[in-house]
C-alpha cells in the first residue's frame, strides 16, 4: 500500500482572482445563453459546454477525458461587455476610494505618514497578528486630507448609495472611472491599505471577466416527464450573458446614453444577484415559480449552508432517530428498537460456507422482519431484493457475496441523546426488536443520557463492520460505562420508584407470606433458594423485606455506611439506630439499616459502586437489573400514590405554624426598633444596615424551617412526599415545607427585595417600611395559595432563577467547546503521558498521578480504606 | 529596591539543569526527541534566574494534589 504521511499546512492565504486569471483557468469561453438544442445536445459555447465537465453518466470530458464522477469539472468564462462592481467589495471600495486622490490615485498622506503605517503593518505580519487596526487608521487619516499631498489636488466628497453606486459630489462614478483610478494606484499605497499587490489588485474588485463554474457545481437535473431543469446559478448565468447581448447590441447601434446605462444597471443587478441574493436594498432575483434564487452566497452561508451544513455537519446512513419511552422489563444493556425500524436498518453480513443457508434464509425472506434488504455482488453492485427477484439472488448466492440484513435481537448498535456532553451521551446497546413506535429503554440509563420521556428524542447508528461492533462492545456497552469518567462513582443506578420501592422494602420489618416473597423475585435472573423464615407469625413462617433484597446481593458482598436518614446523633447507636440509617451488609445478607438513593441511587449508590468494582461490570448490571425488577414488584405490593391530600395537615399544626411566624415577625419588628433607637450592635466588618438585613433574613428563615419541621412531624414517615423526599427518590423536604407550610424569604442576589418605588417595594407599604412582608417574605405555603402582594414577589425571585439558568447553560456551552477544541486531539499513550498530534508531551504522566478517573473511588485516592479492610477481614467497623 | 529572586517564591517550582547524560535517558525514558519536549522561553524569569541556556533541559519538581510530587521537563529556546 502506498501511504503519504498527513502533510501539515503552513498557511492560508486568500486572494483577489485577476482577469488574466480567470481567462488562464478557463476552458471555453461562453457566449450564448442557450444551453442545449432541439436534439438535447450541449450547444457549443454555451452554459453546457461539454468542455465545463459531464455530470451524464457514459459520456466523457472534453478537457480531460474523465467520466463523470473522474472528472472534477473545469471553469468557463464570460467577458462582461462593461465593468460591474462586485457586491461582496462595496465597503472596501468605498474606503478606498474616499482614501486615494481622484486625480494621481496616490493614497493622500505624506510618504512619510504612509511608510509608518507601512513599517506598523510589517511588524504586526512578523509577529503574526491581524492589522486590521492599522488599516482602520490609513483610511481615517487619509479621508481628513482634502488636498492631496503629492498633487495638490481638491478632493471632493464620496457619497455611496446601496447597493452599488458611488457618487462624487453630484456626478455618478461609474465602475470604468473607479476602475481606472484603482489602476493606477502604486503598490506602497495598496500595501498601506491592508491589500497585496501581488494577489490582491483592487481593481480586481470591479470585475470584467466572470468565471463560469463547472458544470459539475450546478448540474441539471431531469424531470420524470423528460423536461431538464436548470440549476439557479445557471439560470442566473443566462440573465447576465443575454443581458450583455443586449447591451453589445444597444451599443454599437449607438443607442442614447440613457438605454445605455439602464442595461448598464441591469447588468450590475444580475452580476449582484448571482453572487449574493440577499444583499440589502436589492430586490431578490425570483424564479418563476415566485421563490427566489438559491445563488453562490446563499449556498454557502448560514445553517444549512456548506460550511455549518455539509461540512461541519454531516448526515449519516444507517441511523434512526424516534421518541424514546421507558420499559422496565429490558436489560440496561438493551434497547427496544421498532420492528418498522429494523426492517429498515441494515448490517452487512459477508457469506461464507458457514453461513450461506442463514444467509439465504433472510434473502428469501426478503422484506419479512428477520430479511435482508440488499445483496452486494462481488463485483459491488447492489441489488435491491424484492419479492419477484428474491428466489433468483438465492439461487445466484455463495461465498464473496454481501447480504444486507435486518436488524435483530442481539445485534450492537450505539444509543446517543444530544446534547452530547460527556461520554456516556453515547453507549452501546443489544437489539431487541420489539413493536411500537418508540424505542425503548431501561429506566437506569436515563441519568447518564438525562433523558426523561415528555418527548425526548434519540439516535440509533446501526454498526456496519464486525471490529466496530467488537470496539463498541468492549469500550461503549452500557455496562462498561456505570462508573463514570467525571467524578468515578456510578452514573447508571436506581432512579425515582426505584429508590421508593426499595425503600419501602428495607425500611423496618415488611413481613411477606412465602408466595408473596417469590412473587416479588420472580422476575430476577437468580437463583431462589428460599433462606429460612424469618419467624412465624400464626404458625405460618413469613419472610422480609431485607431477606428479599439480600436475594439479588452477591454471595460474599459484605459493607457498612450510613444511608441519607442519618440525622449524625452525636452518639451513633448503629445496628440500634432507628431511623434505619446505619445499614449493613456482611456476606450477601442485608443486616440492618434501609436501602435508599445512598445505596443504590444513580450518582451516590455505594452499593452499586462497590460491586462495580470488586466484582465485574457483568454482576453490576445484572445487580441493577434486578433491583429495578425487584424494587418494582415491591412498590406495586405496597401501593404508592401521591395526591393533594398528601399535603393537608391539620388545625393544630396550621395554628402552630402560624404561631411560629407571628413570633417571628415580631421579633423582626423588634430588631427594626433596635436599629431606629440605634441599640443594634453591628456585626464585624458590616454596617448596623447590613448586620440589620442579615437578622432579618436569619430570623424570617429559622421560622420558616421550624414551619417545615411541624408540617413535616405532622405528615410523618407513612406521607408519600415524606417518604420519596427522605429516600432520596424525588423532592427534598423543602419542597414539601414549601408547598405545605412556608414559602419564605424571596430574594435577588441573595438580598431581599429592595427594588421598586422610592423607598419602598409597592405603593401598598409605607416608605421606609422594613417589616418581612414589604420585602418578600411569603408566609404562605403554596398548598394555601399566596397573597397578589407575595405572589408578585414570588415572580421576582423566580424570574432570577430563570434569568441564572439562561445565562449559565450559554455560556458554559461556549466554555465546553472551547475546551474541547482545545483538548480533542490529545492522546494518553501507553507509558501513560499525554501527547498532542505533532507527539510533542503535553504531561509526562496523566493527571499527575497517572489514574484513570472513573477507576478512582469517587475520584479520591481512599480505595486504601476499602482494601485494607478486605484484608484484614470483615472488621468493618474500625475501618468507617 | 532590594535584591529579589523569582526561585524564593512559593509558586515557583524547582527548577534545575540537567546534564548531558540525565537528558539522554529522558528521551530514552520517553521515546521522544528533543523537540517533542515542552517548552520554555529562555527570557523566562526563571530560566533567567538560574542561568538556563538555549538548549538546556530543565527538570521541574512540582507538588502535586493529585500525585504528591510530580516532574516535568522543558527544553530552553529562543524567544
Ligand atoms: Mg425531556
Ligand atoms: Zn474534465
Ligand atoms: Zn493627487
Ligand atoms: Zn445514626
Amino acid at each position: 500500500m502506498n501511504y503519504s504521511p498527513p502533510k501539515r499546512i503552513d498557511e492560508i492565504r486568500f486572494g483577489l482572482l485577476s482577469p488574466q486569471e480567470i481567462r488562464d483557468m478557463s476552458v471555453v469561453r461562453i457566449i450564448t445563453p442557450d444551453t442545449y438544442d432541439e436534439d438535447g445536445f450541449p450547444i457549443d459555447m454555451g452554459l453546457m459546454d461539454p468542455r465545463l465537465g459531464v455530470i451524464d453518466p457514459g459520456l466523457r470530458c472534453k478537457t480531460c477525458g474523465g467520466r463523470a464522477g473522474e472528472c472534477p469539472g473545469h471553469f468557463g468564462h464570460i467577458e462582461l461587455v462593461a465593468p460591474v462592481v462586485h457586491v461582496g467589495y462595496v465597503r472596501l471600495i468605498r474606503s478606498l476610494l474616499r482614501a486615494i486622490c481622484r486625480e494621481c490615485s496616490r493614497l493622500l498622506l505624506t510618504d512619510e505618514v504612509r511608510d509608518h503605517y507601512l513599517h506598523k503593518i510589517k511588524e504586526l505580519k512578523k509577529i503574526k497578528r491581524p492589522i486590521d487596526d492599522v488599516v482602520r487608521e490609513v483610511f481615517f487619516e487619509a479621508r481628513k486630507n482634502t488636498i492631496c499631498p503629492h498633487c495638490g489636488a481638491e478632493q471632493r466628497e464620496i457619497k455611496y448609495e446601496k447597493p452599488t453606486s458611488f457618487y462624487e459630489g453630484e456626478e455618478r462614478l461609474m465602475p470604468t472611472e473607479i476602475r481606472s483610478r484603482f489602476e493606477k494606484m502604486i503598490d506602497e499605497d495598496i500595501l498601506a491599505v491592508g491589500m497585496d499587490p501581488k494577489r490582491a489588485r483592487p481593481e480586481w474588485m470591479i470585475l470584467t471577466v466572470l468565471p463560469v463554474p463547472p458544470v459539475t457545481v450546478r448540474p441539471s437535473i431531469t424531470l420524470e416527464s423528460g423536461q431538464r431543469s436548470e440549476d439557479d446559478l445557471t439560470h442566473k448565468l443566462v440573465d447576465i450573458i443575454r443581458i450583455s447581448q443586449r447591451f453589445q447590441e444597444n451599443k454599437e447601434a449607438g443607442a442614447p446614453q440613457l438605454i445605455i446605462e439602464d442595461l448598464w444597471e441591469l447588468l450590475q443587478y444580475h452580476v449582484t444577484t448571482y453572487l449574493d441574493n440577499e444583499v440589502a436594498g436589492v430586490p431578490p432575483a425570483r424564479h418563476r415559480s415566485g421563490r427566489p434564487l438559491k445563488t453562490l452566497s446563499q449556498r454557502l452561508k448560514g445553517k444549512e449552508g456548506r460550511f455549518r451544513g455539509s461540512l461541519s455537519g454531516k448526515r449519516v446512513n444507517f441511523s434512526a432517530r424516534t421518541v424514546i419511552s421507558p420499559d422496565p422489563n429490558l436489560s440496561i444493556n438493551e434497547v427496544g428498537v421498532p420492528l418498522d425500524i429494523a426492517t429498515e436498518l441494515t448490517v452487512p453480513m459477508h457469506v461464507t460456507p458457514f453461513n450461506i443457508e442463514e444467509c439465504k434464509e433472510y434473502v428469501r425472506r426478503g422484506s419479512k422482519h428477520p430479511g435482508a434488504n440488499y445483496v452486494v455482488r462481488p463485483d459491488g453492485r447492489r441489488v435491491k431484493i424484492l419479492d419477484t427477484n428474491a428466489d433468483e439472488i438465492v439461487e445466484m448466492l455463495e461465498p464473496g457475496w454481501i447480504v444486507e440484513r435486518h436488524l435483530k435481537d442481539g445485534d450492537i448498535v450505539l444509543f446517543n441523546r444530544q446534547p452530547s456532553l460527556h461520554r456516556p451521551s453515547i453507549m452501546a446497546h443489544e437489539v431487541k426488536v420489539l413493536p411500537g413506535k418508540t424505542f425503548r429503554l431501561n429506566l437506569a440509563v436515563c441519568p447518564p443520557y438525562n433523558a426523561d420521556f415528555d418527548g425526548d428524542e434519540m439516535n440509533l447508528h446501526a454498526l456496519q463492520t464486525l471490529e466496530a461492533q467488537a470496539e463498541a462492545w468492549i469500550l461503549m456497552r452500557v455496562q462498561e460505562n456505570i462508573l463514570s469518567p467525571r467524578f468515578g462513582g456510578p452514573i447508571i443506578g436506581g432512579i425515582h420508584d426505584h429508590v421508593t420501592g426499595l425503600f419501602l422494602l428495607t425500611n423496618g420489618e415488611k413481613k411477606f407470606s412465602k408466595r408473596d416473597f417469590v412473587e416479588l423475585l420472580k422476575k430476577c435472573d437468580i437463583e431462589i433458594k428460599l433462606p429460612e423464615p424469618a419467624g412465624y407469625e400464626d404458625e405460618k413462617p413469613y419472610w422480609t423485606g431485607k431477606q428479599a433484597f439480600s436475594m439479588i446481593l452477591p454471595n460474599d458482598f459484605s459493607i457498612l455506611y450510613k444511608n441519607g436518614l442519618c440525622q449524625r446523633c452525636s452518639e451513633c447507636k448503629k445496628e440500634k439506630c432507628e431511623n434505619e440509617a446505619y445499614v449493613v451488609i456482611e456476606n450477601g445478607e442485608l443486616k440492618c439499616g434501609a436501602i435508599d438513593k445512598k445505596g443504590i441511587g444513580a450518582f451516590e449508590g455505594l452499593i452499586l459502586d462497590r460491586i462495580v468494582k470488586e466484582y465485574s461490570s457483568s454482576d453490576a448490571a445484572r445487580f441493577i437489573n434486578n433491583f429495578t425488577l425487584l424494587s418494582i414488584r415491591s412498590i406495586m405490593h405496597f401501593g404508592f400514590s401521591f395526591g393533594l391530600k398528601d399535603e393537608d395537615i391539620d388545625h393544630t399544626a396550621k395554628a402552630q405554624i402560624a404561631e411560629v411566624i407571628r413570633e417571628a415577625e415580631d421579633r423582626v419588628a423588634r430588631l427594626i426598633d433596635a436599629y431606629k433607637n440605634g441599640e443594634l450592635e453591628p456585626a464585624p466588618g458590616r454596617t448596623i444596615e447590613e448586620t440589620l438585613e442579615l437578622r432579618i433574613m436569619e430570623e424570617l428563615g429559622k421560622a420558616r424551617d421550624s414551619a417545615g419541621k411541624i408540617a413535616g412531624k405532622q405528615m410523618g414517615m407513612t406521607n408519600p412526599a415524606v417518604i420519596m423526599a427522605r429516600s432520596g427518590a424525588r423532592g427534598s423536604m423543602l419542597n414539601l415545607t414549601q408547598i405545605a407550610a412556608c414559602v419564605g424569604q424571596q430574594s435577588v442576589r441573595g438580598e431581599r427585595i429592595r427594588r421598586g418605588y422610592r423607598d419602598r417595594t409597592l405603593p401598598h407599604f409605607e416608605q421606609g417600611d422594613l417589616g418581612a412582608e414589604a420585602h418578600g417574605f411569603v408566609k404562605r405555603g403554596y398548598k394555601e395559595g399566596l397573597s397578589p402582594i407575595e405572589y408578585f414577589f414570588h415572580a421576582i425571585g423566580g424570574r432570577e432563577g430563570l434569568v441564572d439558568t439562561a445565562v449559565r447553560t450559554s455560556q458554559s456551552g461556549y466554555l465546553q467547546r472551547r475546551l474541547i477544541n482545545a483538548l480533542q486531539d490529545l492522546e494518553v499513550e501507553y507509558d501513560g503521558g499525554v501527547r498532542e498530534t505533532r507527539g510533542v508531551v503535553v504531561q509526562f504522566l496523566y493527571g499527575e498521578d497517572g489514574v484513570d478517573p472513573a477507576k478512582s473511588d469517587h475520584a479520591s485516592p481512599e480505595v486504601i480504606k476499602s482494601i485494607v479492610s478486605d484484608v484484614v477481614g470483615k472488621d468493618l467497623e474500625k475501618v468507617v | 529596591m532590594s535584591e529579589y529572586s523569582v526561585l524564593d517564591h512559593e509558586m515557583v517550582p524547582k527548577h534545575e539543569i540537567m546534564d548531558e547524560s540525565e537528558v539522554k535517558s529522558l528521551l530514552k525514558k520517553y521515546k521522544i526527541t528533543l523537540e517533542e519536549l515542552p517548552k520554555i522561553k529562555a527570557s523566562d524569569p526563571v530560566v533567567v534566574a538560574i542561568g538556563a541556556k538555549i538548549g538546556d533541559v530543565l527538570k521541574i519538581t512540582r507538588k502535586s494534589p493529585t500525585g504528591g510530587i510530580a516532574f516535568y521537563y522543558r527544553l530552553v529556546i529562543e524567544d
